[in-house]
């Protein structure tokens, strides 16, 4: 009979099977005990070092509720108050801000015809700036007027262009801005009418900012805004006066309006495919209604048919699938 | 299709038989689904999972090779040409691209309704052991899919995912890095990574349809389980797949498409993160990186290890951690010894199952929220019970467990009402 060593696998398919669930135990229990101290170390420090509470967190606000026609599963969005978004974008945020995604003859969906859509672009009353392009003759850059077909030019150049004329900040590409943001055109809506007077300010609980942590003080350069993730940005407030934009359609241009028109105007860039998605998502969704239904009602049809009620006769019952476990067939007094 | 009593294929019009002599194609998919499989005539709803899975995994090819013709692997491009020309230029774009994005989101959800519905009845047991097995290889080739996918439209969490993920490699001393490196084809993500991540996403799911073959393959031999676990015993307790389980899962997978195009046409966003509408930039780390939901129980696992433990430091013990925790499923046959497959019938274990499920959904919260003390703390005690629940509960259950008496057969479990009392008269 051969010595039996210590590394050799059992013989026997049992006992190989015990083997793999002993190993297999031990290593789920090292894993267990790698994770409980983690959990220990991690209270330990947690209690011996608590995290100093930050002002971002303690101070930083949640979007203010904002209502707009394209909000809903039937939203639509409102022309007339795209129109005024994109006058307001033009004349305010373009000084800063690209809309690099969007083409000027995207527009007609804001209700504007091939005409007016091609003066916006190219008369250089309405959309300043110019595409950068050649010098037919010579091949030298040069610029010239847009056309439909273009997307909007940007205002700067290159991203080093626009970091030396905004303070080393970057001015982010304004197409998806309500989709790249956590709580989309309500927060772009909160931020741009969110900026405050740090000097005594306080939060829901009426604690005050600096008194409780006086090194929250807004750097040079920066603006105070608690709807900004780290209260602090580059943007100095860029609506800061009733009337700042001369709306053709009467409405009343107050800092709150201006805000909300440009906001809904970027729920537009950034998904100018909202109205024809909800419109093609409630055709497939009737027309998937009616087939569940039909589909349940021919399944009604079919699992009701002769063939299925047919049963097999219930038999005497069977031990073995009575007891199957040991301590089960010690139970219900069968051998084996 | 192991049943002496499965209809045999039996083509009537001479253009069938001459297809038949010459290409069996039609006997192999009335064999497949058609009437010559039989299945178990009690499944329950559970089981629709893997037809739907299947229905997923269509969805998925046909849409992807859709875009795959607009997009462009460029580290310059890539981000455009998904947030430009599909979304906004190319015929209903927008479509094709919420549907794949949300596509991948259901298929994972369907799958893990099948993996779970697996783990409550059983399915892993003898004789589908393989069957098993090949799931979790398509669930393995499914995750590496969805991740390379995801780092295409190369936005912020696109490229912080791939840094991430692919720093799982270099936890391993010595060799890690090389790998790591290699893996990428550079230090850092970019193009060369983007291109081979591109040419792999498009290939695997591939793979996966193959894989999904032998998974099929491997459970007609068998032939389906059913929520009894009892074995088939003869003709009465089955029925032809065809009509009566494409009828079942016919209104189901419509009914399930209903609220896939509820989400894809109204909340399209939902179950993505805002930030990978920033276009990739490697010099600004975004707050908080997380993975798709789809992966949160898994980075859960692999965020919960902090601490050193002999000569292995905590990153390591995460990255083990968590490729373990779903290879340790791999050994669930012989971990779990009971030979009462249903759940139903387990009292304790049903038990322990819902307590995983539990568990699971803790690891998932955790994994996809900001770190905090007590969040951190909960999912280190949910992970350490996730390893004690697979290696250590579930073979002492199965060992110690007294089970409930099975029914005698599957058609004696679904008799009720009039049937159980006058048998005799409804028996065909």
């Amino acid at each position: 009979m051969p010595v039996k060593r210590l590394w050799q696998l059992p013989a026997k398919g049992a006992d190989q099977k015990m083997f793999l669930r002993a190993i297999l135990g031990f290593i789920g229990f090292i894993f267990a005990l790698a994770l409980i101290l983690s959990l220990g170390s991690g209270l330990k420090t947690y209690f011996q070092n608590p995290p100093a509470p930050l002002a971002a967190e303690e101070f930083h606000k949640e979007p203010k509720p904002l209502d707009l026609s394209s909000d809903g599963p039937f939203g639509k969005f409102d022309k007339a108050q795209l129109q005024r978004g994109l006058q307001v974008y033009t004349e305010v945020c373009s000084a800063c801000h690209s809309l690099k995604l969007v083409s000027f003859r995207d527009l007609k969906d804001l209700g504007y015809n091939d005409a007016e859509v091609k003066a916006f672009a190219g008369s250089g009353k309405q959309w300043k700036i110019e595409v950068p392009s050649i010098n037919p003759e010579t091949g030298e850059a040069a610029t010239r007027k847009a056309l439909p077909s273009d997307t909007f030019p940007a205002p700067f150049a290159n991203e080093t262009a626009a970091r030396a004329a905004n303070n080393n900040a970057l001015p982010p590409d304004l197409s998806l801005i309500t989709k790249s943001r956590e709580g989309g055109a309500a927060y772009v809506y909160s931020l741009l009418t969110g900026w405050a007077n740090q000097q005594g300010y306080r939060n829901e609980k009426g604690e005050e900012l600096l008194k409780k942590f006086p090194d929250a003080k807004t750097p040079p350069g920066l603006h105070f805004n608690p709807y900004f993730a780290n209260l602090n940005i580059a943007m100095p407030p860029p609506l800061t006066t009733d009337g700042q934009v001369t709306y053709a359609d009467g409405t009343k241009p107050t800092v709150d309006q201006m805000a909300k028109d440009v906001s809904a105007f970027l729920v537009w860039t950034a998904q100018p495919d909202l109205e024809r998605r909800h419109a093609a998502g409630l055709a497939v969704a009737i027309f998937l209604l009616i087939a569940t239904i039909l589909a349940y009602l021919a399944k009604q049809q079919i699992w009701h048919s002769d063939e299925r009620r047919a049963v097999r006769e219930t038999g005497v019952l069977d031990p073995e699938n009575q007891a199957k476990t040991s301590r089960a067939k010690a139970k219900a007094k069968i051998a084996g | 299709m192991s049943f002496s009593w499965a209809k045999p294929y039996e083509p009537k019009h001479p253009l069938a038989r001459w297809l038949d002599e010459r290409l069996p194609l039609p006997r192999l998919v009335y064999g497949a689904i058609g009437g010559g499989y039989p299945v178990p005539r009690n499944l329950n709803y559970f089981w629709n999972f893997g037809v739907l899975a299947g229905i997923f995994l269509t969805i998925q090819i046909v849409t992807g090779i859709v875009l795959a013709m607009h997009y462009y692997a460029t580290a310059d491009g890539a981000f455009n040409s998904v947030n430009q020309l599909i979304m906004r230029d190319v015929n209903a774009g927008w479509l094709l691209r919420y549907a794949h994005m949300n596509g991948a989101s259901f298929f994972f959800i369907v799958t893990y309704i099948h993996i779970f519905r697996g783990l409550y009845y059983g399915s892993y047991k003898a004789p589908r052991e393989l069957v098993w097995m090949l799931g979790l290889v398509i669930y393995l080739l499914m995750m590496a899919t969805a991740f390379m996918g995801y780092v295409l439209p190369w936005g912020q969490m696109s490229y912080w995912g791939a840094q991430v993920i692919t720093g799982f490699f270099s936890a391993f001393p010595v060799i890690g890095e090389p790998i790591r490196v290699w893996l990428l084809g550079g230090y850092a993500p970019d193009q060369a990574a983007l291109t081979r991540f591109f040419s792999l996403h498009y290939l695997l799911p591939f793979v996966i349809a193959g894989v999904v073959i032998l998974h099929i393959w491997s459970l007609h031999i068998p032939g389906s389980g059913n929520p009894t676990g009892v074995d088939v015993k003869d003709e009465k307790d089955t029925l032809p797949f065809h009509p009566y389980y494409t009828a079942k899962d016919g209104w189901f997978a419509a009914g399930f498409l209903l609220v896939y195009a509820l989400v894809t046409f109204y909340v399209p966003n939902y179950l993505g993160h805002p930030d990978n509408y920033i276009p990739a930039n490697a010099l600004a780390t975004p707050a908080h990186i997380v993975p798709e939901w789809y992966f949160w129980p898994f980075y859960a696992i692999l965020r919960s290890c902090t601490f050193n433990l002999f000569w292995i430091d905590a990153k390591l013990w995460g990255v083990l951690a968590m490729f373990g925790s779903i290879l340790l499923l791999f050994f669930l046959p012989w971990l779990d010894k009971s030979p009462v497959r249903s759940g139903n019938y387990r009292p304790v274990f049903k038990r322990f199952f819902w307590l995983l499920v539990i568990d699971v959904i803790i690891l998932g919260y955790v994994g996809g929220a900001p770190i905090v003390w007590w969040r951190t703390a909960l999912g280190q005690i949910a992970a350490a019970y996730y390893f004690l629940h697979f290696l250590v509960i579930l073979p002492l259950v199965s060992a110690f467990e007294t089970t409930d008496p099975l029914p005698n057969s599957i058609s004696e479990s679904v008799l009720s009402g009039d049937a159980r009392e006058a048998p005799v008269a409804v028996a065909g």
